[in-house]
C-alpha cells in the first residue's frame, strides 16, 4: 500500500487531489478566520470554498500523478532517477491510462479523450435539437437549454476540435519529420493530462448549484461576471484548457523547427507540418487573450474588481474585444491543422504532387497573420466604434483570398491525377472541399456589415458555424482518423461501414444546417429555447436530421472500436503514400526509426520517375552514389539539396 | 497541357450553373418582409452576393466533378497521375480574381452601409429604448419623456434614431422587417437609424442572450401615420422611471457617433 502511494499514479493522483483540495478549502476558511468574517457565506462572495480548491485540487491530482516528478526532483537538486524509458511507449492497454512520454501514446490519448467529449457534446445537441423539434417548451425550461447549448459549445471547441488536431499531430508529425519524438516529451504528456480536467470541469459544472454555465460559450460580460457559480467552471476550466492548448503549441514549434531529419528543409516539409507550424504560431500568441478575460471575468465574479462591472466605469464591450482577439484566431486553429490533413489525403490518393506547394504554404502564413486583424467583424452591431467595422469587413473579406487558394490548390491536384475513392477518408476530403466552400460563402456574406447587421445572432449564424466547424473541421477529423487509423493501431477499419458514415453524415450535415440559413434570415434569432409558430415545420425537418446526423455517429463509434480490436493487420503503408511515418511499421516501432532517415526530396513527388522523398534506415545501399533527380524535374516545390 | 482540358465547356457549365441557381434564388424572399428604406438595399445586396456565390460555387463543382469523372481511377491501375507540380499563371489567376471580387463586395457593402445610416434631411425623430431583464420599454421626446412598456409606436416615412439603453446586461435590438439591429449595452449609449416605410405591426426582438428570459423578451411594434402616432404619444399618461431618467441625464456616454461608417 505504502509503495503504492510512494509511485506515481492514480492512487496517488487522486490523494494528491485530495490534500491540495483540502488544502484550498482550508487556506479559504483560515484567511475568513483571520479577517473576522463568517466562515461559510458562500453566495455573496461568489463561492471561494469552491472555487480555490477546483483552482489546487487539479494541480495537486497532476503532481500526485506524476506529471512534475521528474522536474521537481531536478530543482530540489536530489539525485535523477535514471531514464530507463519506463515511462515511453505501450506495451498493454494500461499503458494508456498512465503518464506516459511516448507521443504516440499521447496522441492516442488525446483522440480517444477528445471523442469521448465529442459524444458527450454530441449528445447535448440531440437534447437541444429535440428541444427544438416543436415550438413551446417541451423537454427542458429555459434556464436548461441555456446550460445545454453553452456546454455544448463549449465542450465541442474547447476539449474536442482544438485538441483532437494536436492528437492527431502529436501522433503522426514527428514521425512525419524523422523525430525520434516531441522535443519536450514530459511537457507533452503534462499537456495532455490537463485537458481531461477541463473537460470533466466542464461537465461538473451541471452540479454547481445554479446550474452549469449558461452565458453561451462566448460568456459576455456583464451576464457572465453576474451568473451562478457554474460560470466559474467555465473559467477556471479554461485556464487548464488554454495552459494544455499552449504547452503543445510550443512543443510543436520547438519540435518542427529544431527536430527535422537531415535534408528535410523548410521547403520539403509536408503540408500537414506546415499547417500545425501556423497553428501553433496562432495558438502561443492568441490562446493567452482568452486565458486573461477569463481570469478577468472571475476576478469580477469572486474578487469584486471592476473590468466589466459598468456601473463602477468598468468597459463592458472591452470584453469582446479582448475575447475575440483570440477566438477568431481559434476558429483558423480549428481549421489550419485539417486543411493539413486534406493535402496529404488528396495528394495521396490523387497519386499527384499538391498542386502550387509553395503557394498552399505561404496561404497558411496569410491567414495567421491576417487572422489577427479580424475579429471585430463578430462586433458589427455590438455598438463598437463604428469606424472600426469598414477596415475589418475588408481583412475579414481578403482572407477569403489564401482559403480560396487553398480550395482551388485541392481542385488542382486532383486534375491529370489518378483518383481513388475507395478509401472513407478521401470521400470526406472531397466532401470537405464542397461543404467547407459553402461555409466559406455564407462567411464572406456575414463579412459585408450590412448583411451582417441583419443575420447576426441569427440561425443564420448557427448555420454557418457549423458548416464550418462540423462540414469543415470535423469532415478534415474524419479524414485524418480514417487515413492514419492504420498507422495508429495496426489495423485496417471497415470500409463498408466507414462509407455509411460517410454518407449518413453528408446527408445529416446538410439537411441540418441548410436550413438554418433559412430560418435565420427569416427571423429566427440564436439561443432561444422556443420560437414563433412560422418556423415550426423547418426546425422539425432539421431536427430530423440532426438526429440522423447523430445516429450514424454510432456506426463511426462501432467502426473503430471492433476494428481495432479485431480488424485485418495494416500494411505498413496501405494507402501508398510519400510521407516517412508510412515508411514504418504500423503501428511504428516504439522508438520511431533505429536510425534518423534521411530527407531527399519533396513529400509529394508521385508520378516522378526515380524520385523519393526519404531513405530509411537500411535504405541507403540501394541509393545510387549520384541522388536521383528529384529535385530537378519539379518546378515549385523540392529545393535542391 | 491544359489545351487538353474542355476549357470552354466547363466554363459554360459553370455560367450555366450560375444561371440556374441564380435563376432560383433571386426571386426568393429570404429576409422575409421588408419595410424600412433599408431593407430593399440590405435585400438587394444578398441578391448580387447570391450570384457572385453561385458563379464561385458553380465552378468548384464543375471542377470537382470534372476531375472525379475524368481523372478517376480504374480499378487495379496503381500508376500515379501526371507529376505536375503548379502552374505560376493559374495560381496569380486564383489568388488575383477572388480580391477583385472580395474588394467589389467589401466597397459596395462600404456604400450601402453609407446609405442606410444617412442622416435624414428632415428633423429626425428620437427614440429611446430601454431593455432590461425581460422587457422593453420606450421614452418619446417632448411632454416629459412620455415612456411606456411592451409596445413602440413610430411614425411611417421618418427617420428614427433610436438610442438604446441597457439597465442590466446587454440586448440587442431586431426588427427583422426594418433590417437593423443593434446591442444594447450597459454603461453607453448605442444608436440604430431606421426609416419606416410600411405601416404595420410588427415585433421586436432581442436577439443577445440576455438570461432564461431572453426567448421571451418581445415587444410589440407598431408603425402608423404621424397623426395616429401623435394621438398615440399624446395619449401616454407614465413618466419616465428614475434609474432610467439618470442614464438619459447622462449624455457624457455616447461613444457611437451615428452614419459614421468608417468615416
Amino acid at each position: 500500500m505504502l509503495a503504492a502511494i510512494k509511485r506515481p499514479g492514480w492512487i496517488r493522483g487522486a490523494l494528491g487531489a485530495l490534500a491540495a483540495g483540502a488544502f484550498g478549502f482550508g487556506l479559504v476558511i483560515a484567511l475568513r478566520a483571520i479577517s473576522d468574517l463568517p466562515l461559510y457565506e458562500t453566495e455573496q462572495t461568489g463561492y471561494p470554498h469552491v472555487i480555490v480548491p477546483l483552482i489546487t485540487a487539479p494541480l495537486g491530482f497532476l503532481a500526485g500523478f506524476g506529471c512534475f516528478d521528474y522536474w521537481l526532483r531536478w530543482a530540489a537538486g536530489l539525485p535523477t532517477i535514471p531514464e530507463d524509458h519506463s515511462q515511453h511507449g505501450a506495451t498493454s492497454w494500461r499503458d494508456y491510462f498512465r503518464f506516459n512520454t511516448d507521443h504516440k501514446v499521447i496522441g492516442i490519448q488525446y483522440i480517444v479523450t477528445t471523442f469521448f467529449f465529442f459524444f458527450v457534446g454530441g449528445l447535448m445537441a440531440m437534447m437541444i435539437r429535440a428541444e427544438l423539434a416543436q415550438p413551446g417548451t417541451q423537454i427542458v425550461d429555459a434556464a436548461t437549454f441555456n446550460s445545454l447549448f453553452s456546454t455544448h459549445a463549449v465542450l465541442m471547441i474547447f476539449v474536442f476540435v482544438i485538441p483532437v488536431f494536436a492528437g492527431i499531430a502529436n501522433y503522426v508529425l514527428p514521425l512525419m519529420i524523422g523525430a525520434p519524438d516531441m522535443a519536450f516529451p514530459r511537457l507533452n504528456a503534462l499537456s495532455f493530462w490537463m485537458l481531461p480536467l477541463a473537460g470533466l470541469m466542464f461537465i461538473g459544472s451541471f452540479l454547481a448549484p445554479g446550474g452549469a454555465f449558461d452565458a453561451g460559450w462566448t460568456g459576455y460580460a456583464p451576464l457572465s461576471t453576474g451568473a451562478p457559480l457554474g460560470q466559474s467552471f467555465f473559467n477556471i476550466g479554461v485556464q487548464f484548457a488554454g495552459a494544455s492548448s499552449i504547452a503543445t503549441a510550443l512543443n510543436f514549434l520547438v519540435t518542427i523547427i529544431t527536430m527535422r531529419a537531415p535534408g528535410m528543409t523548410f521547403w520539403r516539409m509536408p503540408l500537414l507540418v506546415w499547417a500545425n507550424l501556423s497553428t501553433s504560431l496562432l495558438v502561443v500568441a492568441a490562446t493567452p487573450f482568452i486565458a486573461g478575460v477569463q481570469f478577468m471575468v472571475l476576478f469580477d465574479r469572486v474578487l469584486h474588481t471592476n473590468f466589466f462591472q459598468f456601473a463602477a466605469g468598468g468597459d463592458v464591450i472591452s470584453y469582446q474585444h479582448i475575447f475575440w482577439f483570440y477566438s477568431h484566431p481559434a476558429v483558423y486553429i480549428m481549421m489550419l491543422p485539417g486543411f493539413g490533413i486534406i493535402s496529404e489525403v488528396i495528394s495521396t490518393h490523387a497519386r499527384k504532387p499538391i498542386f502550387g506547394y509553395r503557394l498552399m504554404a505561404l496561404a497558411l502564413i496569410g491567414i495567421v497573420v491576417l487572422s489577427y486583424s479580424v475579429w471585430a467583424h463578430h462586433m458589427f452591431v455590438a455598438g463598437m466604434f463604428s469606424w472600426l467595422r469598414v477596415p475589418m469587413m475588408i481583412t475579414t473579406l481578403l482572407i477569403a483570398v489564401p482559403t480560396g487558394i487553398k480550395i482551388f490548390s485541392w481542385l488542382g491536384t486532383l486534375f491529370f491525377g489518378k483518383i481513388h475513392t475507395y478509401s472513407t477518408a478521401m470521400l470526406f476530403a472531397l466532401a470537405f472541399i464542397v461543404t467547407f466552400t459553402i461555409g466559406g460563402i455564407s462567411g464572406v456574406m456575414l463579412g459585408m456589415v450590412p448583411i451582417d447587421i441583419h443575420v447576426s445572432d441569427t440561425y443564420f449564424i448557427v448555420a454557418h458555424i457549423h458548416f464550418v466547424l462540423f462540414g469543415g473541421s470535423v469532415f478534415t477529423i474524419f479524414a485524418g482518423i480514417y487515413h492514419w487509423f492504420p498507422k495508429m493501431t495496426g489495423r485496417m477499419y471497415d470500409e463498408k461501414l466507414g462509407r455509411v458514415h460517410f454518407w449518413g453524415t453528408l446527408v445529416g450535415t446538410w439537411g441540418t444546417f441548410v436550413p438554418m440559413h433559412w430560418v435565420g434570415m427569416d427571423g429566427m434569432p440564436r439561443r432561444v429555447a422556443d420560437y414563433a409558430e412560422q418556423f415550426g415545420n423547418w426546425n422539425l425537418l432539421i431536427s430530423c436530421f440532426a438526429f440522423i446526423l447523430g445516429a450514424v455517429q454510432l456506426v463511426f463509434l462501432y467502426n473503430m472500436v471492433v476494428s481495432w480490436r479485431f480488424g485485418p493487420r495494416a500494411e505498413a503503408n496501405p494507402w501508398r503514400a510519400n510521407s516517412i511515418e508510412w515508411q514504418v511499421s504500423s503501428p511504428p516501432p516504439i522508438f520511431n526509426f533505429p536510425e534518423i532517415p534521411r530527407v531527399v526530396g519533396g513529400p509529394y513527388e508521385f508520378g516522378v520517375p526515380g524520385a523519393k522523398h526519404a531513405i530509411m534506415p537500411g535504405e541507403g545501399a540501394e541509393v545510387p552514389a549520384k541522388e536521383p533527380a528529384v529535385a530537378g524535374s519539379s518546378t515549385t516545390a523540392g529545393a535542391s539539396s | 497541357m491544359y489545351g487538353r482540358l474542355p476549357i470552354a465547356k466547363m466554363l459554360a457549365a459553370t455560367v450555366a450553373g450560375t444561371a440556374a441557381i441564380s435563376a432560383v434564388m433571386v426571386p426568393i424572399n429570404w429576409n422575409g418582409q421588408g419595410a424600412s428604406t433599408a431593407a430593399p438595399k440590405i435585400d438587394h445586396l444578398l441578391n448580387v452576393m447570391i450570384v457572385l456565390s453561385a458563379f464561385v460555387f458553380s465552378l468548384v463543382m464543375v471542377m470537382l466533378f470534372y476531375a472525379l469523372w475524368k481523372f478517376k481511377a480504374k480499378p487495379g491501375d496503381e500508376s500515379d497521375g501526371e507529376p505536375i507540380h503548379g502552374n505560376t499563371r493559374l495560381e496569380v489567376a486564383w489568388t488575383l480574381i477572388p480580391t477583385i471580387i472580395v474588394l467589389f463586395a467589401g466597397g459596395y457593402s462600404w456604400k450601402v452601409l453609407d446609405e442606410i445610416e444617412e442622416p435624414a434631411e428632415g428633423r429626425p425623430l428620437t427614440v429611446s429604448v430601454f431593455s432590461q431583464q425581460y422587457a422593453w420599454s420606450f421614452a418619446y421626446p417632448g411632454r416629459d419623456y412620455a415612456w411606456n412598456e411592451g409596445e413602440l409606436h413610430v411614425p411611417v416615412d421618418r427617420q428614427i434614431v433610436f438610442k438604446l439603453h441597457a439597465l442590466d446586461v446587454i440586448h440587442s435590438f431586431w426588427v427583422p422587417e426594418w433590417r437593423i439591429k443593434k446591442d444594447n449595452v450597459p454603461g453607453i449609449t448605442t444608436k440604430a437609424i431606421v426609416t419606416p416605410d410600411k405601416v404595420g405591426t410588427y415585433q421586436l426582438i432581442c436577439t443577445e442572450l440576455c438570461g432564461f428570459g431572453h426567448t421571451s423578451m418581445r415587444a410589440k411594434v407598431v408603425v402608423e401615420p404621424q397623426a395616429d402616432f401623435d394621438r398615440w404619444v399624446a395619449g401616454l399618461d407614465q413618466s419616465l422611471p428614475e434609474p432610467m431618467m439618470e442614464i438619459l441625464g447622462d449624455t457624457e456616454n455616447d461613444l457611437t457617433p451615428v452614419g459614421a461608417g468608417g468615416a
